[in-house]
C-alpha cells in the first residue's frame, strides 16, 4: 500500500503538531530533515484539533496548519475538527 | 554540460539540549521545553539565605506540598518568555485600540452619573486588589519550586499589574485625567465599610507563609470572587443601566482572567492528583479560605446590588467556585 505524507515547517508550532500525529496516529514515521519534518503512514494520517489543542494549550483551527505547511501526499478530508489524508482503496 | 547537483543530508550531532534530551527523547524539543525544563538551579548553591538558614535558596520546602517531579506542573499554555510576551502583546494591542476609541468617541458622555459612581465604587478600588494580587504571584515565583511553576507564576503577577493599570485608566478615562476618581476610590477602600474586609483580606494574604496556600487562596477562591462580583454582575448591571460601553474597557481582564483560570486549574489538579497528603492539605486551605473570603465579600456585595441581586450573585459564585472544584479534584463546602 502507499504511504501518506505531510510535511511542515521545523518551526516551533509544527513540533505540537507532529507531537498531536504521534499520538493519534502510532503508525507514524516522523523524519525529522533539515528544516523540514516529514511524517508518513500507511495508508492513513488523521491530524484532530482537539489532540492539537491539548498540546499547545489554546484553540487551534485546521486551517493554521497551512502557516507551516510543506508539501502533503493524499487525498485530503478537512473538516472542522480533524484533517485525513488518505489514499482509495 | 549538464550539472548535476548533489545534496547530502546531515545528521545533527544532537537534537537538543542533554537535560531536555535524558526527559524526552534526544529529538528536536520545543522551546517552552528548552526555556522549562530543569533550568532552576537545584545544586551547588554556595550559601543560605542569612535570613532563613534552614532553607537552601531553591528550596522544596517552602510549601508542604510535596511533588516526586516539580517539572510535573506543565502550563497547559506552554508560555516561556517569548510566548507569553508575543501572546499578550496581542491582546494589549486590542485593549489599547478600546480604550483610543472610547477615548475618541467620548464614550464617557454616555455614562450617567449613576453609571460613573457605580464604577468609582465598584470598580476602581479594585486596582487595589490587583496590586495584591500581583505580590501573591510573585510570591510564588520568588518561592515556588521549579522552573514549569515559577515562570508561570510570573507571568500571572505581571498580568495582574496590568489589570491594575488598566483599571487606573479606566479611572483617568472617567474623570477627564484629573485623577479625581482615582483619589475617590483610594479613600473607598481605606475608609468605605464594605470595602474593608477586602482590604483586611488582601492584607491578610500578603502574609501567609506557604506559597501553595497563598496559590490556593489567590488563584482558585479570591480570583473566583473578583471575577464573578466585579466582571460578571457588575459588568450586567452596568448593560442594563446604559452603561455597557464599559465593557469595552474590561475586555483585556476579561480574557487575562480566562487564560489565568485554564493554568491554575491545571496546575492544582495536578498537585491534588498527586497525593492524598496534598488533596488534604488543599482542601484544608480551600476551606479555610472560602470562608474568609465569603465572610470579606459580602457586605461589599451587599452594598453594589440590590437586594435580590444579591442572593444571585452569592448563589452564582458558589456555583462556579463549585464548578473550578470539581475540575480539580477538590469540593466546596455547600452551606455558604
Amino acid at each position: 500500500m502507499s504511504k501518506v505524507y505531510l510535511a511542515l515547517q521545523d518551526n516551533d508550532m509544527s513540533h505540537y503538531i507532529v507531537q498531536a500525529v504521534e499520538e493519534d496516529n502510532p503508525e507514524v514515521t516522523v523524519i525529522y530533515q533539515p528544516a523540514m519534518i516529514r511524517m508518513e503512514c500507511e495508508g492513513k494520517l488523521v491530524v484532530n484539533r482537539a489532540t492539537v489543542e491539548e498540546k499547545i494549550g489554546r484553540e487551534w483551527e485546521i486551517q493554521e496548519l497551512q502557516l507551516s505547511l510543506v508539501t502533503l501526499g493524499g487525498n485530503v478530508e478537512e473538516e472542522e475538527d480533524s484533517l485525513t489524508l488518505s489514499w482509495n482503496q | 554540460m549538464s550539472l548535476e547537483i548533489k545534496t547530502s543530508n546531515l545528521e545533527p550531532i544532537r537534537h537538543t539540549y542533554a537535560n531536555i534530551a535524558r526527559r524526552f527523547g534526544d529529538k528536536p524539543a520545543t522551546r517552552y521545553q528548552e526555556a522549562t525544563y530543569d533550568a532552576q538551579g537545584t545544586a551547588n548553591s554556595h550559601y543560605r539565605p542569612l535570613w532563613n538558614p534552614d532553607k537552601t535558596l531553591n528550596d522544596e520546602n517552602y510549601t508542604i506540598i510535596q511533588m516526586e517531579d516539580w517539572y510535573d506542573l506543565k502550563d497547559p499554555r506552554q508560555f516561556y518568555y517569548g510566548a507569553y510576551v508575543q501572546d499578550r502583546a496581542r491582546l494589549q494591542d486590542t485593549a489599547e485600540g478600546s480604550y483610543k476609541f472610547f477615548e475618541k468617541r467620548d464614550l464617557v458622555e454616555n455614562l450617567g452619573e449613576d453609571v460613573i459612581d457605580a464604577v468609582t465604587f465598584g470598580l476602581l478600588p479594585l486596582r487595589h486588589v490587583e496590586q495584591t494580587a500581583n505580590l501573591n504571584y510573585m510570591y510564588g515565583a520568588a518561592y515556588g519550586y521549579g522552573t514549569a511553576i515559577t515562570q508561570a507564576c510570573l507571568y500571572a503577577g505581571m498580568d495582574r499589574l496590568g489589570m491594575a493599570q488598566y483599571l487606573s485608566r479606566i479611572g483617568l478615562l472617567i474623570d477627564g485625567n484629573s485623577s479625581d476618581s482615582l483619589t475617590q476610590a483610594k479613600n473607598y477602600w481605606m475608609d468605605d465599610e464594605a470595602w474593608q474586609g477586602i482590604r483586611a483580606l488582601c492584607e491578610h494574604t500578603l502574609i501567609i507563609k506557604d506559597w501553595f496556600e497563598l496559590f490556593i487562596a489567590q488563584s482558585l477562591v479570591m480570583d473566583t470572587f473578583i471575577h464573578v462580583v466585579h466582571y460578571q454582575h457588575l459588568d450586567e448591571w452596568l448593560v442594563e443601566n446604559n452603561g455597557r460601553d464599559v465593557a469595552m474597557l474590561t475586555e483585556f481582564m476579561q480574557d487575562c482572567f480566562k487564560d489565568i483560570t485554564g493554568w491554575s486549574n491545571s496546575t492544582i489538579k495536578i498537585v491534588v492528583a498527586e497525593s492524598d497528603d496534598n488533596k488534604q492539605n488543599c482542601q484544608r486551605w480551600l476551606d479555610k479560605w472560602q470562608e474568609k473570603v465569603v465572610t470579606a465579600y459580602r457586605p461589599l456585595i451587599e452594598k453594589m446590588f440590590s437586594e435580590e441581586q444579591v442572593l444571585i450573585a452569592l448563589d452564582d459564585i458558589q456555583t462556579q467556585l463549585a464548578k473550578r472544584c470539581k475540575t480539580v479534584g477538590l469540593s466546596v463546602q455547600t452551606a455558604a
